[in-house]
């Protein structure tokens, strides 16, 4: 807890800086996104940590502004610059804190590229004929050297808060087994009985408002607002089941049954790709979750119970 | 008379011509000069592979390395790899500068053992034919550079495999003689009066290198001959169905792995130190702490190498430790970047090209550094491990860092290893083809990682092509930068002026600047006292 809370007092102190310097409201009528529109209006009504960190989000949109697709996508989109939209409270975290941290970063890269164009300035040759001999500064090698380490401990906190949360499946309502093969994805519902292949839909068969390499002829189909406990194992080489909106990504080792979990707060379709280089069709074996409401979730399981949809399932 | 011609006859014996000269040599100049010679061809094939892949990626639908499938594809990224890595990086660095440099910076006559000089360096062609094989054999190596099993053992059945392997072993044991070799110059053939705390930092950087090869690699090899085994011989190191793991293998491998990275990059930070004092016109700021920071990155070095394993399904409290090891690497390379810039504070900085390389990585490689520091976080890696986040990453401090500290060091002792000048405007067009070029690929990475867009794939869903197809045209700018620097190199040794023992002015205090350029076949034969 300790270390969310600290992400969130610097990121209150950091938003109350921007919406002073940036006319939040004005500058968001341009922004398409519903995330981001919310994010605007706190800032009229600085309260809550959760609403701050919007308004992160949005100085990191206003700073990408300039790009015609902004970063909240269940997919990829042209020019993307940013993650994919969170649709899980660990993504939701991941991206905070990854934000937090490209501030930080930025930051000193900043100051970084600063401190040498003075010095470029101030001490070339024409400027400074006479170099000085100071060769050390024990208190200034001191500060150097602490600063970065009390950074390093800012950053640590959440860092391990995010590492911890992600590790701990709570208690799950529905475990899914994603098989790794050379090269498709084989999914189980061991509670359910269900088991199929998913395999990537050529160029030629795909529909209008597909994904070209994105998309799958049998998707993994999940009930929202559920825990759901993903175990990857494979069946040849390693792969990796990722998710990037999810925040998910698990490699599948042959003689292992590796474990993690996402929630889903949102209906949708989401997107992933192989994430472990496994042979020649690495990049031609995608993910495809489709989140859907409960009530759907199971008349789709009542669906796939019908023996004719399942040959596959041995 | 007698007494002349017998020196005469012992002079002519300790110089050999022809092909005895190279072939058989036991110089340290000649032989690095080789090293250098061997790098260049390592990168030229390096550097082409790579346009390659940015051709292939230049648009979606790729279709230039689509044979076998694809397979063309992934063997072109493995040989990219491990060719940059072992065969242009590695002996031009520490092979090259280190075998030329290290002898003349501590006053010393030669390498401590010629003869093994000699073989690390000859090692290193079989090595390089093996590892050209992998590529044409059967169907290839598409593995990976860090062939994990079991793609690398029951994926590729046939030899392809066999012949990176035992390239690497070949190219393994050359380090590992060539470690030994500087450690033992480094500690016993310095000048007197040169202490430990009073050599170079180019030497240090050698010397914490050598360390790092000589305790990393036989790791590697270890590796590399179980998967051996398991692929000839019917072992199951890491054959689950035997009862193996490949997740062993993959320790093992970045075991040897992450060092590897700091043995690519510290002979660059020396080389660095060296050049930005020389342009500074300074002694370097905190040479102490320079000297261990580097020590401290080699030793922390060796602690945090399954941070590129954080989404195999480790446990959360090694995953944790992991990331706490890898955030502390940060605090010595910061010393490293700050004391430079201290260096430049109050100095009189000229511009010389091996200058602007030295300030161009200093900004490159924070940015490549802070990214590692992204990514060092187990949690937030989960979202950017094998995505092109992670490529943008280690290109920053590999293709920026150690290849800016390359340049730095060619241009900066072309003049003494030749004895001609390159002109500055030359090689100022160069950096500056260089960095934007290299900035132009690598940077928009960033957003295709970030965006999600996994690496090793030879064709991208179509939303990425934006980004992929600036990052090709910045391969095309580099790759005229490195045709341009070929042509430069010519013009130097062709029509280059005359250089004098110090080009550099008074801010260069390191030792070979005593000598002629070039230094004659033999230097320091008696030893110069360092006050």
């Amino acid at each position: 807890m300790r270390g969310l809370q600290t992400i969130d007092s610097f990121l209150q102190d950091f938003s109350g800086l921007l919406c002073a310097h940036n006319a939040c409201p004005r500058e968001s009528e341009e922004l398409p996104v519903p995330r981001l529109k919310a994010g605007a209006k706190d800032c009229k009504d600085p309260k809550g940590p959760k609403q701050s960190r919007k308004r992160l989000h949005l100085f990191l949109t206003l700073i990408f502004s300039f790009v015609p697709y902004l970063a909240h996508a269940d997919h990829p989109k042209p020019w993307q610059m940013y993650y994919q939209d969170p649709v899980t409270p660990v993504m939701d975290h991941l991206y905070d804190f990854h934000t937090l941290l490209l501030c930080i970063e930025g930051t000193i890269v900043l100051i970084v590229g600063a401190l040498l164009i003075y010095v470029i300035i101030r001490f070339r040759a024409s400027k400074n004929a006479a170099p000085s001999k100071v060769a050390h500064n024990t208190l200034l090698e001191v500060i150097w050297t602490a600063i970065p380490v009390l950074i390093l401990v800012f950053i640590a906190f959440p860092s391990f808060k995010l590492l911890y949360m992600m590790d701990v499946t709570p208690k799950a309502d529905l475990t899914i087994k994603a098989i790794g093969n050379q090269w498709y994805w084989t999914y189980e519902y061991p509670d359910h009985n269900i088991r199929f292949d998913s395999n990537i839909v050529p160029e030629d068969q795909l529909k209008s408002g597909q994904f070209r390499l994105l998309e799958v002829d049998n998707r993994v189909i999940v009930p929202t607002h559920t825990n759901i406990r993903i175990i990857t194992t494979s069946s040849d080489v390693l792969h990796s089941w990722a998710v990037p909106a999810f925040g998910v990504k698990r490699d599948s080792v042959p003689g292992r049954l590796n474990e993690t979990w996402f929630h889903v707060k949102k209906e949708g379709v989401y997107y992933g790709q192989c994430s472990e280089l496994c042979g020649v069709k690495h990049g031609f074996m995608p993910i495809v979750v489709e989140a859907v409401t409960k009530a759907q979730f199971e008349q789709w399981l009542v669906s796939k119970k019908n023996p004719a949809q399942t040959p596959s399932g041995g | 008379m007698s007494y002349a011609t017998t020196i005469d006859h012992v002079h002519n014996a300790d110089h050999p011509t022809g092909w005895r000269r190279w072939v058989l040599s036991t110089n340290h100049k000649d032989i690095g000069t080789m090293y250098i010679i061997f790098g260049a061809f390592g990168a030229l094939f390096g550097s082409t592979l790579s346009l390659l892949i940015r051709l292939q990626l230049a648009h979606p639908h790729g279709t230039l390395l689509s044979g076998g499938e694809f397979q063309i594809y992934n063997i072109v990224i493995t040989a990219h790899g491990l060719l940059m890595i072992f065969f242009f990086v590695m002996p031009v660095l520490i092979g090259g500068f280190g075998n030329w440099f290290v002898p003349l910076m501590i006053g010393a006559p030669d390498m401590a053992f010629p003869r093994l000089n000699n073989i690390s360096f000859w090692l290193l062609i079989p090595s390089l034919v093996l590892l050209t094989l992998s590529i044409v054999v059967g169907s290839g190596a598409g593995t990976g550079w860090t062939f994990y099993p079991p793609l690398s053992s029951i994926g590729h059945p046939d030899a392809a495999v066999d012949f990176m392997l035992v390239s690497l072993h070949l190219a393994g044991a050359s380090s590992i003689l060539g470690a030994i070799n500087f450690i033992t110059t480094i500690f016993n053939m310095r000048a007197p009066g040169m202490t430990m705390h009073k050599a170079p930092l180019f030497v240090w950087g050698i010397l914490v290198t050598a360390f790092l090869l000589l305790l990393a690699v036989p790791v590697l090899a270890g590796a590399i001959t179980m998967l051996l085994t398991d692929r000839g011989f019917g072992t199951s190191f890491f054959e689950p169905a035997g009862g193996g793991d490949p997740l062993l293998f993959q320790h093992l491998f970045w075991f040897f792995g992450h060092p590897e990275v700091y043995i690519m990059i510290l002979p660059a930070f020396g080389v660095i130190s060296q050049v930005i004092s020389t342009f500074a016109r300074k002694p370097v700021f905190g040479y102490l702490g320079m000297a261990y920071a580097m020590v401290s990155i080699g030793v922390i070095g060796f602690v945090v190498w399954a941070h590129h394993m954080f989404t195999v399904g480790m446990d959360v409290n090694a995953n944790a430790y992991f990331t706490a090891a890898t955030l502390i690497i940060a605090v010595p390379t910061g010393i490293k970047i700050f004391s430079w810039i201290a260096t430049m504070w109050g100095g009189s900085l000229t511009f010389e090209t091996p200058m602007l390389y030295a300030i161009g990585f200093i900004i490159l490689f924070v940015i490549g550094g802070v990214t590692g520091v992204t990514l060092a976080n187990g949690g937030v890696d989960i979202s950017l491990h094998d995505t092109y986040f992670v490529v943008a990453h280690f290109h920053y401090v590999l293709s920026m860092g150690a290849l800016f500290g390359i340049f730095a060091g060619f241009y900066y002792w072309f003049p003494k290893m030749t004895g001609k000048m390159i002109p500055e405007w030359m090689g100022n067009i160069h950096f500056w083809i260089t960095f934007v070029g290299v900035n132009l690929i690598f940077f928009p990475m960033h957003f295709l990682g970030l965006a999600g867009m996994p690496r090793r794939i030879p064709d991208y869903p179509d939303a990425y092509s934006g980004w992929n197809y600036i990052a090709s045209l910045g391969a095309l700018l580099t790759f005229a930068g490195a045709i341009y620097f070929a042509l430069i190199v010519y013009y130097g040794f062709k029509w280059g002026k005359k250089a004098p023992s110090n080009p550099w002015g008074p801010g260069a205090t390191t030792l070979e600047w005593t000598l002629p350029s070039p230094p004659p076949f033999h230097t320091f034969e008696t030893q110069p006292h360092v006050s």
